[in-house]
């Protein structure tokens, strides 16, 4: 009773402190005919002023990605991919960013406190840090997007989710590994590193040294928090551009070796075809149209901005182009904000739909020069080279087509 | 090249440097510390695939290895005769091509150009949920089963170690592409597609 009594003082208290507020409340009526306010409003919670969380009404999910369950029986997570058709911008928020891993894997639970990054093999001065040891470490901040090198599209993807939902952007901050590698001192021969994280399978990536001190990044905060358990926390490797699985989770160890070392992480990359192991490693010029995108409904002919994403692993996105006639002619698309070397870049093109049959396509050509081929290109590249079936073989960066029916429904026309 | 000129070739940097001991860079930070030498031991499981250097001593066979695979719990996810099951397959695709073994599947034991990498991943990965519990002798064993069950090893007798496994003929050792060296600001391919 005693408290109640408090808090209802308490109450009034605030009450009268927020008069002001309260003229213009929710449910007050006016009777000078101002528009009511809000139907409910959301009461105040300690969890919620600690750390606020999205809307009712804002439902868009991450979802298993590849037909394998996640979790499954044993709780262990697989592919789960980003709903890219919801998202705005270039930053995925970190509870949405894609998940892969090579095998099913439990996520870490690991105490920071406890967790220790070595630097060892091939180097003058072996160390090993902290993590607070590292946040003493010059730091960088960099937009980046990861892509799984299993991010293909095929004809029976229905929403953007499924045919490119297995890439994420978000902000990543940490130490570059090259003030790390330059601290210990890499001695001569010293032209590969393997990063191992701390889960059961000590996943372990071989990386060429040329990357490790170009732009890796020893990443602690994504996105202005730490890392998610999900996405390596207290600490993960960036290799920008690089096919996702080179951006080790949970990292623990940095060996520096004298070659490839072909773990088992590293198998993907391993081909029997130059050409295929050339184009495995680094993620190709990539694009795709986010609205209007499959299973998607426009309500009718008129104005719509097309919007979409872009990025290359080869650096920043120079141009995109747009096709609203299945790739007859093409515009340039407008870039939206700056485009950063490896990350997600927005772009838009104003379209004016007549209400006819159409496809949607985009393409992306980075600052290297290389241009997103279509499917066509794609496959007839292999057949040449291979004698084979038309496929799309190795990283899939090709083109992705939409066809908008008159209806407005939209639809995946990957034939 | 041989094993020997690899060795002599990895010591040249170490000569190198005795050289030229004045260039040898010193932290701008001293920020961390130095781990001991017996700390780098235990945390180091990485095993380089040609020369398989840091491979521990023991030994198993394939026969020791078929007993460890239904004891250890291996058949329990990979099937008993390792055909796949929970977990991926382990046996190559019974399929009449012999010459090209990138068509007996995506199976670790036929795929791995070198040996040393098939012991490493049971070595770091297995068995799911007892990673690390096995001994070096088991996993000589296990890898030699592998190696056995897929026709890579004829003798399921044959005493694998740290001496004779990096020199097993793997049936892929040279039917797989090098990675072009990777440089910044390059293309991934010159002419892909166009």
């Amino acid at each position: 009773m005693g408290s109640k009594q408090t808090d209802r003082r308490e109450f009034l208290k605030q009450g009268a402190a927020l008069a002001g507020a309260a003229a213009l409340g929710a449910t007050a009526k006016s009777a000078t005919a101002q528009l009511p306010g809000p139907e409910a409003q959301l009461p105040g919670t300690d969890e919620l002023v600690a750390y606020g969380k999205r809307s009712r009404f804002v439902t868009s999910k991450r979802i298993p990605h590849g037909g394998r369950p996640s979790p499954d029986v044993f709780g262990l997570d697989f592919h789960i991919a980003t709903p890219l058709q919801d998202t705005y911008g270039v930053i995925t928020p970190s509870s949405l960013h894609y998940i892969g891993t090579t095998r099913g894997s439990f996520v870490p639970d690991i105490d920071p406190a406890k967790h220790r990054l070595m630097i060892h093999g091939m180097v003058d001065n072996p160390l090993v840090f902290t993590m607070e040891e590292l946040k003493r470490l010059p730091s960088v901040t960099r937009l980046h997007f990861i892509e799984c090198a299993g991010n293909r599209a095929n004809s029976r993807h229905v929403t953007v989710q499924e045919t490119h939902g297995m890439t994420s952007c978000a902000e990543w901050t940490g130490v570059l590994l090259s003030t790390l590698l330059e601290e210990a001192g890499v001695q001569d021969g010293g032209d590969w590193i393997v990063a191992e994280g701390v889960e059961e399978v000590k996943g372990a990536s071989s990386i060429p040294m040329t990357k490790a001190m170009d732009d890796c990044i020893v990443a602690y905060a994504m996105n202005g928090e730490p890392v998610r358990p999900q996405q390596g926390f207290p600490l993960r490797l960036l290799a920008p551009g690089g096919e996702g699985i080179l951006n080790v989770k949970w990292l623990r160890r940095i060996k520096v070796v004298d070659q490839f070392y072909m773990t088992y992480n590293d198998y993907g990359h391993l081909r029997q075809d130059p050409a295929d192991a050339a184009l495995s490693l680094q993620i190709g010029p990539k694009s795709v149209i986010t609205s209007p995108s499959g299973g998607q409904q426009l309500p009718g002919a008129g104005f719509y901005e097309v919007s979409g994403l872009a990025w290359s692993g080869g650096g920043r996105v120079a141009r995109v182009e747009v096709t609203t006639d299945g790739g007859r002619t093409w515009f340039d698309a407008d870039i939206r904000g700056e485009a950063h070397p490896m990350a997600h870049t927005r772009f838009s093109f104003n379209w004016t739909w007549d209400g006819q049959q159409c496809e949607l396509q985009s393409r992306c050509i980075d600052e290297l020069g290389q241009v997103q081929p279509s499917r066509e290109e794609a496959s007839q590249f292999w057949v040449q080279t291979e004698g084979q079936s038309p496929r799309v073989k190795g990283q899939d960066n090709s083109i992705q087509p939409w066809r908008v029916e008159r209806d407005g429904s939209v639809h995946n026309a990957i034939a | 090249m041989g094993v020997f000129t690899m060795r002599l070739l990895k010591l040249l940097p170490l000569l190198m440097l005795l050289g030229a001991s004045a260039h040898a860079q010193s932290p701008t930070y001293g920020v961390g510390r130095t781990p001991t030498a017996e700390e780098i031991r235990a945390w180091d499981i990485a095993i380089s695939p040609i020369t398989g250097e840091e491979l521990p001593a023991g030994s198993g066979t394939a026969d020791q290895g078929s007993e460890l695979f239904m004891s250890k719990g291996c058949a329990g996810c990979h099937g008993t005769d390792g055909g796949g099951a929970l977990a991926p397959r382990l046996v190559k695709q019974d399929i009449p091509t012999p010459d090209d073994p990138w068509r007996w599947g995506r199976i670790l034991p036929i795929r791995a150009p070198y040996a040393p990498v098939v012991w490493d991943y049971i070595n770091r990965a297995m068995p799911l949920g007892q990673e690390g519990t096995l001994t070096a002798d088991e996993v000589y064993s296990l890898t030699a089963f592998l190696l056995w069950i897929n026709g890579v090893v004829e003798d399921d007798r044959m005493e694998l170690n740290a001496e004779n496994l990096p020199q097993i003929q793997m049936p892929n050792r040279d039917n797989w592409a090098e990675l072009p060296e990777w440089l910044p600001n390059q293309p991934r391919l010159q002419g892909y597609p166009y």
